[in-house]
């Protein structure tokens, strides 16, 4: 990259631009930051606008990381005495004294590389600074409070019994026929296996080869409350829905709610669950909030439920059923959910209990629409859970 | 088309109305030679985009319609198996035999979409639509993947094809379900939201010219109360258009309370819905639009 000595600065900002939105979380790479120094080849640059949707188009590519993409933009190419496209943060002047660095970008590997280690000098400061600022807009709600959660390491036994617990669920959450076929016993001729085995025989049609449909995992939907009345429990559940998500081969839609609902899969997809964990710490507003049942579920269902269902999902609803809501809500959410999702699975901490019956009002309302109700207060139940999903495979409409 | 200015007037011309946005996104798509990754609700004019960059490039559409299993036989080419077989028939009744040097040759073959893209012998790229792509399988998406990588494609029989002239490829999804990352990155992604109200009117105007101003003017407003408010399928421009063009044959001048209601099925898809919104509702938003627009 042979940039003009003029557009030095942009170059620069650019990729430290680049890295911003990566320690945001974002999918930034390398090839990225090339097509965009391409694409401003043909924009004006003096047209904030311009420049600004030509970012967005090359750099997101997820409609729900536009408002975190534009929150960064705004920051960082604030207008500054030289122009908009002048870096916000105060580092005009000292950029000028390092400016032999500055026209030799860092090297474009494809290992993106913690800023801290290739260089340390003041503009590294300034980044962290850069970034630190950033870092609190992550989860772009202002008015609520962000309680971090505390989850401590589970017990080597209790991680053994969860994971033991997943196999057995992957075995028996189900399988559905797709609509894509391979070569096998099936209704269906292949015909172009039919041709060429047949040639031999000089066109006379003597084999014919099948094809069969071709089957796979259910996709899994987990909606946990971590409501207040949840709180003992929360730990274990999150473990318990990371498991399930590195576990299973289809991915998992996992989804947490007390007052809001908030979707926590892509925070789900970490290597390193501690990391998994406090991205999701960071991502839920509600922590140990009021309960809203119906109103999280109907969030669902507007939202999500076309999204996420579309392929005879199971879904896994994990609560004690304490709702603040209209009861009328819930039930009608419930039959909605019911509806679209292939079997509606309820696990009730609260079922453990020899005395309990599920008298609250919430409960009341979801019972007729679920499939299963479940008790999940230890792990001994969840055992219990994968035991019973093995015996009932299809849904008995009531 | 040199600026994005340019690019904006050509498409308003040829009546599709775009923001500065999208309009900067096929702009640089053109210019990079990337494809365009579309999404948005149903019904904002997605598929649209493919077609009027098609009209303005006077180049052919070729449209790929994705589905759950959606495989090569399909989307990129097959063998026309009857014309085989009848010429087996032909040369055995001759006494001779089909060598399958023969049997396997471009003459047999069926061109799918795919293959047409990449084949395309004339000067013009075309534009290569891959509509609903969310409703494909991950498979799919992994062959694609391949596709746009490098505009070839092997048929074992024939050989490798390359495109000539790499089309234009426009991906379009109603995100029904998340597309793998990997296909996104190599695109450039735009997503369209529903249109102001300036907007949609201006569109109204240009795709119903015979439509009352008036009338035009209060479907619009309508719409735009509706997707105020929650509904479990909020209705897209197409519903906008497709209404406001039922009123013009029912030769309304106005929208008037028992019209909308005989008519909401053109705009709300759900029952719950209409069940919502028709009565009082109906009569709320109409009083409020004739306000706004007094």
């Amino acid at each position: 990259m042979t940039a003009p000595q003029s557009s030095g600065n942009l170059l620069h900002n650019l990729l430290l631009f680049g890295r911003v939105l990566r320690g945001l979380g974002m999918d930034i790479n390398p090839g990225r930051m090339i097509d965009l120094v391409d694409a401003l080849a043909y924009i004006q640059l003096g047209y904030k606008q311009d420049f600004y949707h030509a970012c967005r188009s090359l750099l997101v590519h997820d409609k729900e990381d536009i408002p975190l993409f534009d929150q960064a933009f705004e920051r960082f190419w604030r207008k500054h005495d030289g122009g908009w496209f002048d870096i916000g943060v105060p580092s005009l002047p000292r950029q000028k004294q390092q400016s032999e660095r500055i026209i030799t970008p860092p090297p474009l590997s494809d290992s993106a590389e913690p800023p801290e280690q290739d260089k340390a000098d003041q503009g590294e400061a300034e980044e962290e600074d850069l970034l630190q600022i950033l870092e609190v807009t992550q989860t772009y709600s202002d008015q609520e409070t962000l309680r971090h959660k505390d989850f401590a390491e589970l017990t080597p036994d209790e991680l053994a019994t969860i994971k033991l617990l997943i196999v057995s669920l992957a075995w028996h959450l189900g399988r559905r026929m797709t609509r894509r076929q391979r070569p096998g016993r099936g209704p269906t001729f292949d015909m172009r296996r039919s041709l060429r085995r047949n040639l031999r025989y000089g066109g006379e049609m003597i084999e014919w080869p099948t094809r069969k449909k071709k089957d796979k995992p259910r996709p899994l939907v987990v909606i946990a409350d971590i409501s207040g009345s949840m709180e003992r429990y929360t730990r274990l559940l999150l473990h318990f829905i990371y498991g399930l998500s590195e576990g299973l081969d289809e991915v998992v839609e996992a989804f947490v709610f007390s007052t809001r609902l908030t979707h926590i899969t892509r925070q789900l997809r970490n290597k390193d669950i501690d990391q998994a964990m406090h991205r999701i710490s960071q991502a839920v507003p509600d922590w140990s909030g009021g309960t809203r049942i119906g109103e999280a579920f109907k969030r669902f269902n507007y939202d999500w439920g076309r999204r996420v269902l579309g392929r005879g999902a199971v879904v896994l609803i994990i609560s004690d059923g304490w709702d603040r809501g209209e009861p009328e809500l819930l039930g009608q959410e419930m039959a909605r959910l019911q509806r679209s999702s292939y079997r509606l699975i309820w696990l009730n901490p609260l079922l453990g209990s020899p005395r309990y019956e599920p008298l609250t009002r919430g409960i009341q309302a979801a019972m007729p629409y679920i499939d299963d109700f479940l008790p999940v207060h230890n792990l001994a139940s969840l055992q219990e859970l994968a035991t019973h999903l093995a015996q009932v495979s299809s849904r008995s409409r009531k | 088309m040199q600026t994005i200015e340019s690019l904006q007037q050509a498409l308003r011309n040829n009546l599709y109305i775009a923001d500065r946005g999208l309009a900067t996104a096929i702009f640089l798509a053109l210019k990079l030679q990337r494809p365009l990754f579309l999404e948005g609700e149903p019904g904002v004019g997605k598929t649209e985009v493919a077609k009027v960059i098609a009209g303005l490039q006077k180049t052919e559409l070729i449209r790929l319609q994705c589905y759950e299993g959606l495989d090569v036989n399909q989307a990129v080419y097959e063998w026309n198996y009857t014309r085989q077989l009848l010429h087996i028939r032909l040369m055995e009744a001759r006494g001779e035999r089909a060598t399958e040097a023969e049997l396997f040759g471009p003459e047999y073959l069926l061109r799918r979409p795919l293959l047409q893209a990449v084949e395309n012998t004339k000067a013009d790229s075309p534009v290569l639509l891959i509509d609903e792509i969310d409703r494909s399988d991950e498979e799919f998406e992994a062959f694609l993947l391949e596709v746009l990588s490098d505009f070839q494609i092997t048929i074992p029989e024939i050989g490798t094809i390359r495109a000539e002239h790499p089309p234009v490829v426009i991906l379009t999804s109603n995100r029904t379900r998340e597309v793998h990352d990997a296909l996104k990155r190599r695109c450039l992604y735009y997503w369209i939201d529903y249109p102001s109200f300036e907007k949609e009117l201006e569109i109204v105007r240009a795709k119903v010219p015979n439509a009352p101003e008036a009338l035009a003017k209060q479907v619009t407003g309508f719409i735009q109360e509706l997707r105020r408010i929650e509904l479990y399928k909020v209705p897209g421009v197409a519903e906008t258009l497709d209404w406001t063009a039922a009123l013009v044959a029912l030769d309304q001048q106005a929208l008037e309370l028992n019209i909308v209601e005989d008519t909401l099925g053109v705009i709300l898809k759900y029952q719950d819905d209409v069940i919502q919104i028709r009565g009082q509702q109906a009569g709320l938003i109409l009083d409020r639009v004739r306000v706004n627009q007094a």
